[in-house]
């Protein structure tokens, strides 16, 4: 029979770093209370028999009052369960211990592991298991979930205790022990089991600490260290996608070309200008995506995040939001998804709407293909990486600005600001390797499913009917281009540009690959026709545009889903529609009058 | 001894709790981030523009915003006690 297991433990103890240990999978990791805002489940074999383990949002107490704490609470009490593997944080037993005695009273089989071995062993903390372990009643662990010290060894433990605990059961959702008679235990268990060396020097991270969130160079320091990331992105990223394009360009003159010659005219158009050009263009990206999201995992698993938080809380209260919803937005760099999910770690209602309303224009990595595409095309090596930036900068600037027009709802709820801030860590290399494997994995079959598609619709629209000029006036695409021309031509983008644009509305990947279709060219013939075709201001108001007008569909689905009603969701749409057409329609005009 | 709240130790200063006036979700929350009467806190540094403050409760750092700070209650330490950094 299979049985089940749940990792519960205060947020940002380890749980998803020990649940990938033990199962091989992926679940993301991050130096961010709050990072795990779902359940995510998968099976290992364990011994003789199947085990699924699920893994659970960080919970501080049962009285749990966020979004992520109501699911991993609503799980524990309404599964049938063989048992909790509780996870705490060593060096901070102290304040930890309470959640174990609170769930002890759900009578479910408990097995305690107690991680960051490491760290408390940096520390010159001390721990006496075998107290814990009597005065407890359950199995007590020390690991190391990062470094794999005691895994094994909790492996081993964990199969014994299966196997006398082998039928699931129900939590009782009786009554909690009271805080005080809690205390009271805890007080005495850490008095007996717990050693802090008298005197603590000052740690690395408090050395860090006091430069990084100095009062007044400590935000000179974000935007200088936001400059340095990027830098490094653009760096080490442009070069290798170039050398990807020129290999893709020389595979289709060279071998592919030739072994298509005997095909119809048509089906060499589409195999080649269709399909392999969309694709390829976009593929030629890996490595940069690769490059970007090792960078973002760096900085996820540092710590910097929640000092980012503690840095831009001041502005963001004048926003009506806190610190947290900043952190989201710079999450949203990577993908809007889960950073839109993320802001359930905010508890009220409102500001949670008003942060998931920001988001989008978060300039997510699909959105930073099409601007190293264009930036790179139209504007001089040296121009390129400056006109990219300030587009950063415009999404910050909408978002704060989306944030201020929504501060009339927002600042009448109140939602404490109260987190943990902590010590700064290092991601593994293997921990990042897993990491670029999974993005390269995802962008993969993304190229391979609806990338495919959208490019072979866009094929269609463009070559149909086979006996036009490919997308020409008289072509479908045609067509559909000189009915949005009113809207488009204000704008200085031009008929087949705004089919890009259209496709785009799907997911950003797109665009790029549609072009590629639309003029028959991939890779660097088809920047080579885009410097050619456009100017830097109509290339700057399409890329305005494009940064602004929505994310993508399931952007959107996940705002309506996280929301809960469909209203966020329009009214997102609208907005963000409204808002591209007026700043590239005044951002155009205005470079036209002035230039 | 007169009390203080946590919003007005000053930086590098430490006391020990004595009341919170909070209501029931948040002192839960305070509690759990071990925020409670008889804990010593310190503070470490403030953020700028009047942002957030740094506190340290045992082994434990914790961003808390002013006004939530307002309503810890300590009763400071005398000043010849060094507190843990
Ligand atoms: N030094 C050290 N760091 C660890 C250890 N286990 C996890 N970490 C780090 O602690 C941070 C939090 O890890 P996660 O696995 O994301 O924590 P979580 O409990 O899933 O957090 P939430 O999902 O936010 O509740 C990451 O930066 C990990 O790299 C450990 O044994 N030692
Ligand atoms: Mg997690």
């Amino acid at each position: 029979m299979s049985k089940r297991i749940a990792l519960v433990g205060m947020p940002n103890t380890g749980k998803s770093t020990l649940f990938n240990r033990l199962t091989g999978a992926g679940a993301r990791v991050g130096n961010w209370p709050g990072l795990t805002v779902e359940l995510l489940s998968a099976k290992v074999l364990l011994g003789d028999s199947m085990l699924e383990l699920v893994d659970l949002p960080g919970l501080h107490n049962l009285h749990g009052f966020s979004e992520d704490e109501r699911v991993a609470r609503h799980f524990i009490e309404t599964q049938s369960l063989n048992g909790m593997l509780v996870v705490l944080n060593t060096t901070q037993l102290e304040r930890q211990l309470a959640l174990v005695l609170q769930l002890k009273s759900l009578g479910l089989p408990m097995l305690l592991a107690l991680n960051m071995a490491d760290e408390a062993q940096n520390r010159g903390i001390r721990i006496d298991v075998a107290v814990l372990e009597q005065r407890l009643g359950m199995p007590v662990r020390l690991i190391s979930a990062k470094l794999g010290r005691g895994v094994p060894e909790l492996k081993q433990t964990l199969g014994d205790w299966l196997r006398a605990h082998p039928k699931p059961m129900q939590a009782s959702t009786g009554v909690l022990a009271e805080d005080d008679v809690i205390e009271i235990t805890v007080e005495e268990l850490i008095g007996k089991s717990f050693h802090i060396p008298i005197s603590l020097s000052p740690t690395r991270t408090d050395r860090i600490d006091h430069y990084l969130l100095h009062p007044w160079l400590g935000i000179p320091l974000f935007l200088l260290l936001m400059l340095g990331v990027f830098q490094a992105v653009y760096g080490l990223g442009v070069p290798l996608q170039d050398g990807l394009a020129w290999l893709l360009g020389e595979a289709r003159t060279l071998w592919l070309t030739p072994l298509l010659a005997g095909l119809p005219a048509w089906a060499r158009s589409f195999l080649l200008e269709g399909l392999y050009d969309g694709v390829g263009t976009v593929m030629s990206f890996l490595p940069i995506i690769v490059v970007f999201f090792l960078a973002m995992a760096v900085v996820e698993d540092s710590g910097y995040l929640a000092r980012a938080a503690f840095l831009m809380d001041a502005l963001m209260s004048r926003l009506g939001l806190d610190g947290r919803a900043f952190v989201m937005q710079l999450m949203g760099f990577g993908c809007n998804v889960p950073a839109m999910m993320g802001t359930r770690v905010i508890r009220s209602h409102t500001q949670r709407i008003a942060a998931m309303m920001m988001i989008p224009f978060s300039l997510c990595s699909a959105r930073l293909q099409v601007f190293l595409f264009f930036t790179s095309a139209v504007f001089s090596p040296r121009a390129a990486p400056w006109v990219l930036f300030s587009l950063y900068v415009m999404s910050f600037f909408l978002a704060f600005f989306t944030a201020w027009m929504m501060r009339g709802h927002t600042r009448r709820s109140v939602d404490p600001l109260l987190m943990e801030l902590p010590p700064y860590r290092l991601p593994t290399l293997a921990a990042l390797a897993r990491q670029s494997l999974r993005e390269s994995g995802h962008f993969l079959r993304q190229a391979g499913g609806f990338i495919i598609l959208g490019v072979a619709l866009v094929w269609f629209l463009t070559h149909f009917p086979l006996d036009a000029a490919p997308a020409g006036p008289a072509t479908l695409a045609g067509h559909l281009a000189d009915w949005m021309k009113p809207i488009f031509t204000p704008l200085g983008i031009d008929q087949l540009l705004s089919i890009a644009l259209l496709f785009g509305f799907v997911a950003k990947e797109v665009v790029i690959g549609s072009l590629a279709v639309i003029y028959g060219a991939g890779g660097d013939q088809l920047a080579g026709i885009l410097a050619h075709r456009l100017d830097w201001v109509q290339a700057y108001s399409f890329m305005l545009f494009t940064l602004v007008y929505t994310p993508c569909v399931s952007a959107l689905a996940t705002l309506r889903r996280e929301s809960g009603s469909s209203r966020a969701m329009w009214a997102s749409i609208a907005w963000s529609l409204s808002l591209a057409w007026v700043l590239s329609f005044a951002f155009y005009q205005g470079a036209r009058a002035l230039l | 001894m007169t009390t203080l709240s946590l919003r007005e130790l000053p930086a590098g200063h430490c006391g020990t709790i004595v009341r919170i006036d909070a209501g029931i979700e948040l002192s839960a929350r305070m509690r759990a981030l071990g925020l409670l009467p008889g804990r010593r806190v310190k503070v470490i540094r403030s953020s700028p523009f009047r942002g957030p403050i740094q506190v340290r409760a045992g082994q434990t750092d914790l961003i808390i915003r002013r006004g939530e700070a307002a309503a810890i209650q300590l009763l400071p330490c005398k000043p010849e006690v060094a507190c843990s950094p």
